[in-house]
């Protein structure tokens, strides 16, 4: 039993199917990364695996520690241990990036440590995502996560609008938790700077809703790097049973 | 003090008005029930809290302020008047706990109107919060209030006016400020329980170079509510800023929400904010903003957004564990955002208890 079983998974959005018969697993204290072009379905495996809304199940199932959570709310989903940065979260007007620390953790040392970590000290009473920069969002983002103790990290391009020094303070932090925690990630990048950072021992390529190819991500991105997405699928060869 | 000796429902009346019947952290107390004057003290030098024909009597030369800050604003006032208070802030003293005052309508049918005179002299600093409430007795009854607010040079107030009356009740406030030279004043507005109808357009007028306004509401209408609130700035001398924001919530209710900027003269700069959210299925937001100059060389804007609660934001909360209800209050919770009143701590706490507890119910 993995973490995170995916069977046999079809996702659409309204009318349109993304996703057919995808099959994936994370196991405890896995790093996952999935590659893939623009628009090849990755973003809509995460949400569907954490269940936001328009990304409809119309077959198959996903199991979270043996357990179906298919047709979960969100909420639950969350409090059973999966968490997941946005690429894009809203801005909350009104509710400041403490308010939620708090209503997510009562260790006030921890709080405190982790904003100093991340340097959020000078946004911790900002309105939530508020004109925030992108590495601002992220930083912010990876608190809640963190303090959520999550034993499943999503991660939806954690890279995107991000500046290199950026990368390194958030890749440290998410790394360290990882070894601590001994807990799972599945990271959809673009860029592979994340990679430098957290000890990913998987990686996987996705063209068109279809999974190819299990590897060494870092080998695996060194290809498309070199060769584009699609050399790298031919390169490897099989789909992913 | 035998004045507060009062009952449980009118106690808990006074604290839904954010008056506190104990007096700690408070500067001073007037209170006002129907037609009687009950309670008129002041605990600190350099501040006199008075009956108003008291306070005339006492201070002559504020005779002649009665109707000049209305007559500023271009408005004509003659209505008959009982009572009210003479708030005096003298030169140069800064107030450290905010003043309160509390106009409080108990008699089935009664008309209450008061007449009140606000002054904050040259250099002197206050903060006033001003309770309107009612006992459950009262129904039908109406509340008018007369206030002028008068900001000298370099003077600085903000005041703060809670209404909480009962759903049959009618208020129609009216209200000037007159700002000198380098004064500001700010006011805040919140009415969180139910009414039968308020209507008012307090004005600022903005008499003197750097004179400063900052007028802001927040409002909920719950079914059968009625609430025509604006709020309006003449800039009316170079180099004065306006500053209008409203944060309204239709549970059912209706809600009006003006506002009106009005560059009288070159070099000012004035926002206009108001922003809407419908809770329920249906529910009425109405914003007009205005916004109108006499001159080229001027900075007025606005910007004004009415909607509903975005699913996004439900969801981005539900991926932190949060259920949808409790969300759905805590982003009304925040959209109701008290950072925009400018009030001091101890203030500030307590208008955020009161928020936690009114401003959901219902919801």
């Amino acid at each position: 039993m993995g973490l995170l079983d995916v069977k046999n998974l079809s996702v659409a959005i309204g009318n349109k199917q993304i996703l057919e018969g995808v099959d994936l697993e994370i196991d405890k204290a896995q790093v996952f990364v999935l590659f893939g072009p623009n628009g090849s379905g990755k973003s809509t495996l995460l949400k569907a695996v954490m269940g936001i809304g328009g990304y409809s199940v119309t077959k198959g199932d996903i199991l979270f520690e043996g357990r179906s959570i298919t047709g979960l709310p969100i909420e639950e989903r969350a409090r059973m241990g999966i968490s997941i940065m946005f690429q894009h979260p809203p801005g909350v007007r009104g509710v400041k990036l403490s308010q939620i620390a708090r209503m997510l953790s009562d260790d006030e040392e921890l709080i405190r440590r982790y904003v100093e970590e991340l340097n959020l000290g000078y946004l911790f009473d900002r309105d939530l995502n508020v004109d925030f920069s992108g590495g601002e969002m992220k930083r912010a983002e990876l608190l809640q996560i963190l303090l959520s103790r999550p034993k499943l990290i999503l991660l939806d391009e954690p890279e995107s609008g991000v500046d290199l020094e950026n990368i390194s303070i958030m890749g440290k932090v998410l790394n360290n938790y990882l070894v601590q925690e001994s807990a799972g990630c599945f990271v959809i990048s673009h860029t592979g700077y994340i990679i430098d950072y957290i000890n990913a021992q998987r990686g996987c390529l996705m063209i068109d809703g279809n999974l190819y190819c299990v590897g060494d991500p870092k080998v695996m991105f060194e290809t498309i790097k070199a060769s584009g997405y699609e050399k790298c699928k031919e390169c490897h060869g099989v789909r992913m049973e | 003090m035998s004045e507060w000796n009062r009952d449980i429902e009118e106690k808990d009346a006074l604290l839904d008005a954010g008056i506190d019947p104990n007096e700690s952290e408070r500067a001073g107390t007037f209170m006002q029930v129907d037609g009687k004057v009950s309670v008129s003290h002041s605990k600190e030098r350099g501040v006199e809290l008075l009956p108003m024909e008291e306070g005339i009597a006492k201070y002559p030369k504020y005779k002649e302020y009665v109707g000049k800050a209305f007559e500023k604003a271009g408005q004509a006032i003659d209505v008959e008047t009982e009572g009210g208070y003479l708030l005096l802030v003298k030169e140069g003293h800064t107030v450290m706990f905010p003043v309160q005052v509390c106009l409080m309508l108990k008699k089935k049918a009664f008309s209450q109107k008061v007449r009140n005179l606000i002054i904050i002299e040259k250099g002197a600093k206050a903060y006033v919060i001003n309770g309107c409430t009612s006992s459950k007795a009262a129904e039908d009854a109406m509340h008018l209030g007369i206030s002028e607010y008068f900001i000298e040079e370099g003077a600085y107030l903000n005041f703060t006016m809670i209404h909480s009356w009962g759903k049959s009740i009618e208020v129609k406030p009216k209200s000037a400020a007159l700002v000198k030279k380098g004064g500001t004043f700010i006011s805040n507005y919140m009415c969180l329980k139910p009414v039968h109808l308020v209507k008012m357009y307090p004005t600022a007028v903005l008499d003197g170079k750097g004179a400063r306004a900052s007028l802001n509401s927040i409002m909920i209408a719950h079914p059968g509510s009625v609430q025509d609130v604006g709020s309006r700035a003449i800039l009316n001398h170079a180099y004065t800023s306006a500053e209008l924001v409203s944060r309204t919530i239709s549970l059912g209710g209706k809600i009006i929400a003006r506002g009106h900027l009005y560059a009288k003269e070159r070099d000012v700069k004035g926002h206009l904010e108001c922003q809407g959210l419908v809770v329920s299925e249906r529910g009425v937001i109405h914003a007009v903003p205005e916004l109108e100059t006499e001159y080229r060389d001027v900075d007025l804007s606005h910007e004004a957004a009415i909607g509903k609660i975005s699913n996004e934001e439900i969801e981005y909360l539900g991926t932190r564990g949060i259920n949808e209800e409790e969300a759905r209050s805590i982003i009304i919770r925040g959209f109701i955002d008290t950072d925009i009143l400018g009030l001091p701590n101890a203030l500030r706490k307590q208008i955020d208890d009161l928020k936690e507890k009114l401003g959901t119910e219902g919801m």
